[in-house]
């Protein structure tokens, strides 16, 4: 077990550096000058010039990225945004909370649906309900989530005015210029986000749900259980759901880690500052220490994310301790 | 009187191209202490049968007719929580594939102490002690550490012997084996095979035991029914079936067993293949196949029914050839047996 954990770690090293490396090529490579932008509209050449060198935008490209890692790593820096000036670190630490209410908020909801229903599915496949359901998937995977946003905000939020429909509120009570805050707010203003976000969420996790329990009620070790005299109860809980589950598991690692790296659609359309809303913002105004800076936060959320899921698997299933 | 009396049993199974019949009215006893080999091809109802004892099949599809009296009581019938108190208790089973009957990701040891628990209200300690006594009955070496392993840390034929002592581990009047050896290898076979003997001789339960595998069925059966394309063709004790057997189908299993003979003797096939149990063939469901073929075998369903002669009285057949003949045919065909093995 411990073996195994050291060398998920270092796997999760391997990627971070390859993770980090390709956005800052990706980034740096395309022809926009950065140090023009920085300097202003007004800037004469040499101040370019100065602004450049001071960016280190003049060295080679593994100088930069050099410069970059060892302010990343010792300092813990993700540098300075083009436009205001501001640290990325400042922006992400204000926008990673939002989008984390979304994202966890939102996960809780579509499996607090998608996991009762795609067992229901499977326990009673070709049923009315069983009916139903996928007819309800199809339509939750269909439908883009911004059209589903802007629909509920249209009907819920401004034609039966239950529920506001933009803007975020602290959790922790108001904070200076905001009108709104403390936990009734903040759920009441989430509420719309996070149906938007599970609604898509759900359909698909609902069906590989009903897939996965389908599946693991033919194995032959359920058939077991039941020769053992097991109530049909125990042999669902017991022998096929947890195994049922290893993937879904799997899958809901990946999701939640792709997500906080910004929901963007969410995000956009109920105007949550979070991590999806400022990357979007900051590509139309190149400001590329913030797009590196949340690609970046988003790749070490996938990495811990799959850590945390590896781990987890090894505790569910045994069979991968020793592999 | 029998431990399981099985009346003209009926398994149908609704799908989407029909009706198929997997088991279409066959009957069966086993005695206590005994074995019963059922014997037959791939897919003509040995295993359905056995499923349909234990209730296995999935309900939705299924239609099941007859009867299975298992000590006074009708196990196609019975409240599904009355017999779900049985299985597993009285009546156990093992299956074909030990690699997969275990589930994955609990011990062996948590396995066996549910097997016991689901039946006696007794304390995970005795639970325990029994299951380590049962994996020392079927020879797991360093049974109490071992209860700690998962399946996947045990060979294939140790994976079987686990399934053997969770089987046994509530002491069951009948034990259930569908084709228990047929994906281990020869030498783990015959361990297998030499160990459910012993257990059957400590333990006195009786044994219904399905296999494709004739070398097998001489090993451990003291009774045996042949069965063909959802039917019974024959019945008899083990010595009638292996020698004075009265169905050409018995005869074409018999003449395909692969023997130690001379250089170049071919093995000898039953050519065709089984029929659709979608539209079973009318008549003699055999009659595709077999050589000996005559003008009733195509319109009329054979009756089994017993032979006489020297045989036992429980030995029954179901054919249309005249009863003076297949006794000639049989008589020659061990002969050639006989002969090619003297070569």
């Amino acid at each position: 077990m411990v073996r195994y954990v050291i060398r998920r770690l270092l796997w999760a090293v391997v990627l971070f550096i390859a993770v980090t490396l390709l956005t800052f090529i990706m980034f740096y490579v395309i022809p926009v000058n950065p140090a023009a932008m920085v300097a202003g509209k007004a800037a004469t050449p040499a101040m370019i010039k100065q602004v450049t060198h001071d960016l280190y935008l003049d060295r080679p490209l593994y100088v930069q990225y050099g410069h970059f890692m060892k302010e990343l790593v010792w300092n813990h820096s993700l540098g300075y945004s083009y436009g205001n000036r501001q640290s990325v670190n400042s922006i992400i630490e204000k926008a990673a909370p939002v989008t984390a209410a979304v994202v966890f908020g939102g996960a809780i909801l579509w499996l607090l649906v998608a996991i009762p229903v795609g067992i229901y599915s499977a326990l009673r496949p070709r049923s009315k309900g069983d009916r139903v359901a996928m007819v309800g998937v199809l339509a939750g995977i269909s439908a883009h989530p911004v059209w589903v946003g802007y629909m509920l905000s249209l009907i819920v939020g401004y034609k039966l005015n239950l529920l506001p429909i933009q803007g975020y509120c602290n959790l922790r009570g108001a904070s200076a210029g905001q009108s709104c805050g403390g936990p009734y707010d903040w759920f009441m203003h989430m509420l719309l986000p996070w149906i938007t976000f599970a609604i898509l969420y759900s359909a698909f996790y609902v069906r590989m749900i009903r897939s996965s329990v389908m599946e693991t009620l033919n194995e032959d070790y359920v058939r077991t259980a039941r020769a053992k005299g097991a109530p049909e109860r125990t042999v669902i809980r017991r022998h096929a759901l947890r195994n049922a589950m290893l993937p879904v598991v799997t899958m809901l690692g990946m999701d939640i880690a792709l997500a906080l790296g910004g929901a963007v659609f969410v995000e956009i359309v109920f105007g949550l500052p979070g991590l999806g809303y400022w990357a979007i913002q900051s590509v139309f105004t190149f400001d590329l220490p913030i797009v590196i800076g949340t690609v970046i936060f988003a790749s070490i959320m996938v990495i811990i994310f799959n850590l945390l899921i590896d781990l987890l698997y090894a505790v569910i299933d045994p069979r991968i301790r020793l592999a | 009187m029998p431990l399981l009396d099985v009346k003209d049993l009926k398994t149908y199974f609704r799908t989407d191209d029909g009706i198929v019949h997997a088991v279409d009215g066959v009957s069966f006893s086993v005695e206590k202490g005994k074995t019963l080999a059922i014997v037959g091809e791939s897919g003509c109802g040995k295993s359905v049968t056995c499923m349909t004892i234990m209730g296995l099949n999935a309900k939705r599809n299924t239609i099941t007719e007859g009867q299975a009296i298992f000590k006074d009581r009708d196990l196609l019938k019975i409240d599904p929580d009355e017999l779900r108190k049985i299985r597993g208790n009285e009546i156990s089973m093992i299956f074909q594939d030990p690699m997969t009957s275990l589930n994955p990701v609990y011990t062996i040891g948590a396995q066996l102490r549910e097997a016991v628990q689901l039946h006696e209200n007794v304390s995970k300690q005795v639970a325990n002690s029994r299951s380590v006594e049962m994996l020392k009955a079927v020879a797991i070496p360093r049974a109490e550490t071992r209860m700690d392993d998962y399946p996947h840390q045990f060979s294939g034929g140790m994976r079987q012997r686990v399934m053997i002592a969770m089987a046994l581990v509530n002491n069951p009047d009948l034990l259930i084996a569908d084709e228990p050896t047929t994906a281990l290898d020869v030498t783990t076979q015959a361990q297998i095979l030499k160990l459910m003997n012993q257990l059957q001789r400590d333990f006195g339960s009786a044994i219904i035991l399905v296999t494709h595998d004739l070398g097998v069925v001489a090993e451990t059966a003291d009774d045996v029914m042949v069965m063909y394309a959802a039917k019974a063709v024959e019945k008899g004790g083990y010595e009638d079936i292996f020698y004075r057997p009265e169905h050409p189908y018995t005869w074409g299993l018999l003449g395909s067993l692969p023997r130690l003979v001379a250089e170049g003797a071919d093995l000898k096939p039953i050519p065709g293949t089984p029929p659709s149990l979608l539209q079973p063939p009318s008549g003699c469901r055999f009659h595709l196949r077999c050589t000996y073929a005559f003008s009733p075998c195509v319109p009329d369903v054979p009756e089994l029914l017993p032979v006489g002669g020297e045989s036992a009285s429980d030995h029954a057949v179901a054919c249309h050839l005249e009863p003076e003949f297949r006794r000639r045919e049989s008589h020659d065909l061990l002969h050639e047996v006989m002969a090619e093995q003297q070569v």
